[in-house]
């Protein structure tokens, strides 16, 4: 790093933009996150609004991953990990007593970096969601569900004549859009996303890219990439992470095109990460 | 650096490399043929040993018949015709026996040759007769040609296809008069070799040529159901539980470090602790396939529980993280995902559990399953001894066809373990799938 934006950086105590938005779904405020005694997430407020995709963008190791899996209490099975600070999904205390984590995955579905289908066959991959929460009366309820959530995913007109084939056996792209499939299926409010798309191939990806935009409509969407190409491309809205801090958060438009911050401009630029 | 100076020093390099290229390679084909000469020396091992067990224990599997024309008389029987069942066992069937013989060599007359004469009849046929009469009362009173079971020293020669004629070259500890008879007989075609049925149906004997597997058959099979129903619900529980429920803290690991432990406890251990614990103090039947039961489950459950913590550790922890956030709770995660595919594993190391379960000797000793046991067990209290004790019973027989019967032994310890094996791939082909 240079020592102009180390300088910045030591300087920063406050995130530059507008971390906060009028419609908020999911609101973060004063979020620390520790693995042991090493901090790994310093003071985040962050809002993530109705039907949009929110980008996050970072380094690596900037705690872009950590603070997504805070979001649905992925790192609860991390015995280290303890957060602080309030996260709220419709005003609703994330880490309160009162709520139960099972049910806020139900609410916020998550996509992994890998595609990790179950060894099942692709109607099961998608029914399974459905399954253990009793979404479905009936099998043809079930049906429906499993064809819509498949249609919506963009990817029912590839499988729909081998629904019982194993979910492993598609492509990567497949078996990452069959991986949204079963998110979707359980209708959550919110999706997050953590670099769905880096072990896909760009046709893939591109895929992928639509049908975030496309998921748009219904979901409030996080997603965590890698790609500064891809944020700018699906996201309306843009954060950028450095070592744990929040740095700047805006307009997508914005962030890429006028940085407030010299290490954001710097990281978007191409001068280092 | 000029260009000269570059390809004079790569070619260098390209002739070192070469060099070091042939050792490298040259120690690859040592390292295969040494990986060759182990799997042929094993191999051959393998071979030397199961040739050895099968030679030795086919003849086993044969039985010599006499042919004596018996005459079943209520008077020579000594018997009412109308007798009980029950009464019809105190029939003089060893009579009827020795008659017929003396019938068939009229010859002999002095009483230590007939007393010779009367020894190349197992003591087997008077049972057999027994059983004959009892199945068809019209026999009394009439002449029969019986196949009867022949002694075991005489089914020894006439199974290893000697010469009779030239008793001095067998080993047999049958006089040459005896020899004679059994020639005589066999001339006359009144011996035969037969699928030996009786090592099948019955439990253990006195006397080879009645000595049978099944009481020790399934006295193996009762103690390893025991042993199966206990220790594998047991152990992949606590598996499931230390892998993907326990906290990590200083109690599971004192936990974790004695189930490692309990694993190289040496087995005879185990047998004092069911002698002591179940025996003495819970007063469990002795000698039963319950007690060997629980004391082979408690020496099985740190295999199965290591082993199935290793197949749970193997599940790729993406599955684990995809179901959670899906909204499975944690039992969901592991009965619908984590276990049907570490299930395989899980099963390869029940199955090495039960086969050294299986194999066991020493801790069955200490409670008592070493009985000499002639009943067939039925239940799991009944005294019962299980295959590898009935080898090592038959191994300190003094009697040269128990030989036979203990390489027969092993064998059909091999074919159990190989069925055990057999149900345990399909199981496993069963659960198997990809991820």
């Amino acid at each position: 790093m240079p020592s102009s934006a180390q300088e910045a950086f030591d300087k920063l105590t406050h995130t530059v933009g507008t971390p906060t938005v009028d419609n908020a779904k999911m609101q973060t405020r004063n979020v620390n996150v520790f693995y042991g005694e090493k901090q790994a997430i310093y003071d985040v407020d962050l809002d993530i609004g109705q039907n949009e995709v929110i980008a996050m963008i970072g380094p690596s190791g900037c705690g872009k991953s950590t603070f997504l899996r805070c979001l649905n209490r992925m790192n609860d099975t991390i015995p280290s990990c303890r957060v602080t600070g309030q996260m709220s999904l419709d005003g609703e205390d994330l880490y309160g007593a009162d709520l139960d984590p099972v049910l806020l995955r139900a609410r916020v579905g998550m996509v992994f970096q890998k595609p990790n289908p179950f060894a099942k066959s692709i109607y099961d991959n998608v029914a399974y969601g459905p399954r253990i929460h009793g979404l479905a009366g009936n099998r043809a309820e079930l049906d429906d569900i499993v064809v819509d959530s498949l249609r919506k995913a963009g990817l029912y007109d590839e499988v729909k004549d081998r629904l019982d084939a194993p979910g492993t056996s598609l492509s990567g792209g497949q078996q990452q859009r069959l991986c949204i499939a079963r998110t979707i299926a359980v209708s959550p409010e919110v999706i997050l996303m953590d670099e769905p798309c880096s072990a896909l191939d760009p046709i893939a990806t591109a895929r992928i890219e639509e049908l975030i935009d496309e998921l748009r409509e219904n979901f409030a969407i996080a997603i965590v990439t890698h790609s500064m190409q891809q944020a700018a491309r699906v996201s309306q809205r843009c954060a950028y992470f450095h070592l744990g801090k929040l740095v700047e958060v805006d307009d997508t438009s914005t962030v890429f095109t006028n940085p407030q911050h010299e290490l954001t401009e710097n990281y978007i630029t191409g001068r280092f990460g | 650096m000029s260009s000269l100076d570059q390809k004079a020093s790569s070619s260098a390099t390209t002739e070192r490399v070469k060099a070091s290229l042939r050792k490298r390679y040259a120690a690859e084909k040592r390292f295969k043929l040494y990986g060759i000469v182990a799997i042929s020396a094993s191999i051959a091992f393998l071979f030397l040993l199961m040739g050895s067990i099968i030679s030795k224990g086919l003849p086993a599997f044969s039985q010599t018949y006499v042919n004596l024309n018996v005459s079943l008389s209520a008077e020579q029987l000594d018997i009412d015709p109308t007798a009980t069942d029950s009464e019809l066992r105190r029939a003089n069937f060893s009579g009827v026996i020795k008659q017929a013989m003396r019938d068939r060599f009229p010859d002999v007359s002095k009483r230590r040759d007939k007393k010779a004469l009367y020894s190349l009849i197992s003591t087997g046929a008077e049972y057999d007769l027994y059983d004959r009469i009892v199945a068809d009362r019209s026999l009394i009173g009439q002449n029969v040609n019986l196949w009867l079971i022949a002694d075991d020293e005489l089914s020894a020669i006439v199974k290893s296809k000697s010469d009779l004629s030239a008793p001095d070259s067998i080993v047999t500890r049958l006089t040459d008069q005896q020899v004679g008879w059994a020639k005589n007989l066999q001339d006359a075609g009144d011996v035969d070799v037969r699928f030996n049925r009786t090592f099948f149906v019955n439990g253990d004997s006195r006397e080879p040529e009645l000595a049978g597997i099944k009481a020790a058959l399934m006295g193996s099979a009762f103690t390893l159901l025991i042993t199966f129903t206990l220790s594998f619900p047991i152990a992949v529980a606590s598996a499931i539980y230390l892998e993907e429920f326990a906290p990590q803290n200083r109690w599971t690991d004192i936990v974790e470090v004695n189930i490692n432990n309990l694993a190289a406890v040496p087995s005879i251990v185990f047998g004092l602790l069911g002698l002591a614990v179940f025996i003495n103090f819970f007063h469990l039947p002795r000698s039963a396939p319950i007690v060997g039961g629980i004391v082979l489950s408690l020496m099985t459950l740190p295999t199965i529980i290591i082993s199935s913590r290793a197949a749970l550790k193997a599940v790729p922890p993406s599955i684990r993280e995809a179901a959670r956030g899906l909204g499975a709770s944690p039992l969901q995660v592991v009965t619908h995902h984590v276990l049907p595919l570490a299930m395989p594993g899980i099963l390869t190391g029940t199955i090495i559990g039960l086969a050294q379960a299986l194999g066991e000797t020493a801790p069955l000793l200490m409670i008592g399953m070493v009985a000499f046991i002639v009943d067939i067990p039925t239940s799991v209290t009944d005294a019962a001894t299980v295959l590898p004790v009935q080898v090592f019973l038959w191994a300190d027989s003094p009697e040269r066809a128990f030989l036979e019967k203990t390489s027969a032994a092993i064998m059909v310890l091999l074919v159990f373990l190989i069925l055990m094996n057999a149900i345990a791939v399909m199981l496993r082909k069963r659960f198997e799938r990809r991820w």
